[in-house]
């Protein structure tokens, strides 16, 4: 029989394995596009129109597009996720209301993106006639990032000391002064973050898009022009074959802005953390 | 009305936006979809085998069974992976490294599906056409970039429910005489055993969800895939790829096909939040 001592080697050994198997295939995606792609990146790529579907020329209106559909959701998703965090921790307590909203929150974030673009589609692209358009997206990635929202904008508030509440009241303030003045700036970083993380979601998101801002090249003009995202630029140019070149690039591109996107969400958490419990 | 009545009163309105929200995508789903299933019939819709939608045949089985398929493997693949990883984070190694190890897998999060799918592409394609055979755009080749995105979902869920346990189950079963691992296989993973079931449903909802991934490496046939090697064609895929030009009733068919999707989804979100008897943050 196998002693114990040898099971747990092999056993251990088997988790290392997996860990570092996890990390080398990680390592391996990002390479794989920074290797081909970084040498092709020059100021000129970024800054230059897309033409002949993006066979030549750059990504400018792509970047454009990305930045303008991420503005919008940003926009629209962080007072609706910050207002529905500080409902559930300041205004209400645990009970069949909050429970109604955290179940519509939770299942909000399992809908696949592609219902989402189908949704945005009928809803803001038709209905509301919209058109393929900034808004349409920009709408339809804030329904998407919400609940990531709720959830950090939730875990900053609960983070905040009970006794901050309780000087407040104990000083006169009211429930919206608290609010105002103690809970909200103090769950800044916090908040922060989870935009961040939305941000890095929108950045990414490539389905729901593709349904309800369309992919034109052009330079959008307004909130009600069509556009294309990056993300959305580099799965044409790979999956249409159009330009492997130019794929590689944008797509070393878009990992840049994922990792600075990533990179300055978790040293702000870092600080955070650091401050509050120091 | 007074000042803090009107916030009050907007605040708990916000509060409603999610579950609006998903009222709303609901409706709209299954407003457009639902009529084509009873027109079509719900038991050749789900049942039936053949998808040709200028004729008028919309059968989604061999979707359903493509989702099915690369599920699997997606799970086949990601929940050893993630489980052993969790594990790794929580008690194979020192808080200093997990610090810089974790940051690392909410980055393989962040990394954008179309790259994924990218690497999926260039990568394990023609890996899989020139060892294993056939068009390489396989089952195959779609568990194991699935596999590989589904990871940070495991990995997080299940490393929080490992580190809810309380210190006592571990130092109760080392000093009972048993080993490390012994009290990780033991004590530890049937402890935190509904945390861990509750990240594989979540993991299986992102598996089933994935589209833009699917399309660039599964080949997109429609057919009952015969073996791994087979291309194949999800329900994702089936509406991200046609939802570019369809029209009528073949645009109410992928409709359709997004209500089948929307209550897998659910189903599956609803059972892991049972599971988990708690909220997952």
């Amino acid at each position: 029989m196998i002693s114990r001592h040898t099971s747990q080697r092999v056993a251990k050994g088997l988790i290392w394995a997996a860990a570092f198997s996890t990390l080398a295939v990680m390592i391996w995606i990002l390479l794989q596009v920074l290797i081909e792609g970084l040498p092709l990146l020059s100021l000129n790529f970024f800054l230059d129109a897309p033409r002949q579907m993006g066979r030549t020329g750059g990504i400018f209106s792509t970047i454009v597009g990305t930045l303008a559909l991420t503005a919008v959701a940003i926009v629209i998703a962080t007072p609706l996720g910050v207002g529905t965090a500080v409902y559930l921790r300041e205004y209400t307590r645990e009970g069949r209301v909050s429970r109604v909203i955290r179940f519509g929150t939770d299942c909000l974030a399992g809908v696949p993106s592609i219902i989402f673009g189908l949704f945005g589609f009928v809803f803001f692209v038709i209905l509301l006639r919209m058109g393929w358009s900034i808004l349409s997206g920009g709408l339809t990635l804030a329904t998407m990032i919400l609940p990531t929202i709720i959830c950090t904008a939730e875990e900053a508030i609960m983070a905040i000391p009970y006794s901050y509440r309780e000087v407040s009241f104990a000083l006169g303030g009211t429930r919206w002064q608290t609010v105002a003045r103690v809970i909200l700036p103090n769950a800044i970083p916090g908040i922060f973050t989870g935009v961040l993380l939305g941000v890095g979601r929108s950045v990414g998101e490539t389905a729901a898009i593709i349904l309800t801002a369309g992919s034109s090249l052009l330079m959008p003009t307004s909130l009600f022009s069509p556009t294309r995202t990056m993300s959305v630029h580099f799965y044409i140019l790979a999956r249409e074959g159009i330009s492997m070149e130019k794929a590689y690039a944008t797509g070393a591109a878009l990992i840049l802005l994922i990792l600075a996107i990533n990179t300055l969400a978790n040293w702000l958490l870092w600080r955070y953390v650091r401050k509050v419990g120091g | 009305m007074s000042k803090e009545k009107i916030f009050e009163k907007g605040f708990f309105l916000v509060a409603f936006s999610s579950i609006s929200i998903l009222a709303l995508i609901a409706f709209f789903i299954f407003e457009e979809g639902v009529p084509l299933i009873w027109k079509v019939g719900a038991r050749s819709f789900l049942l039936g085998e053949r998808w040709f939608p200028s004729q008028g045949s919309f059968g989604i089985f061999p979707m359903i069974v493509g989702s099915f398929w690369v599920t699997v493997g997606a799970l086949i693949v990601g929940v050893p992976l993630g489980v052993a990883c969790a594990v790794f984070l929580c008690e194979l190694t020192p808080p200093s490294v997990s610090i810089v190890l974790r940051p690392t897998i909410q980055l393989l999060a962040a990394i954008p599906s179309v790259i994924y799918g990218f690497w999926g592409l260039i990568v394990l394609v023609p890996l899989i056409r020139n060892a294993l055979g056939g068009p390489g755009l396989s089952v195959l080749a779609g568990s194991l970039v699935l596999g590989i995105m589904i990871l940070p979902t495991i990995i997080s869920i299940s490393e929080d429910s490992l580190r809810a346990l309380p210190r006592t189950f571990k130092e109760g079963a080392l000093s009972l005489g048993a080993t490390h691992w012994q009290t990780i296989w033991r004590v530890l993973l049937p402890a935190s055993r509904s945390g861990i079931v509750a990240s594989v449903i979540l993991g299986m909802g992102r598996a089933i969800g994935e589209t833009m991934a699917m399309i660039m490496i599964l080949g997109n046939a429609v057919q009952m895939p015969g073996s791994i090697l087979d291309s194949t064609r999800t329900l994702t895929t089936n509406i991200g790829i046609e939802m570019g030009y369809a029209t009528g009733d073949h645009r109410q068919a992928l409709f359709a096909t997004g209500v089948v999707l929307f209550f897998i989804t659910m189903g599956l979100n609803t059972l892991a939040l049972f599971i988990s008897g708690r909220r997952r943050t």
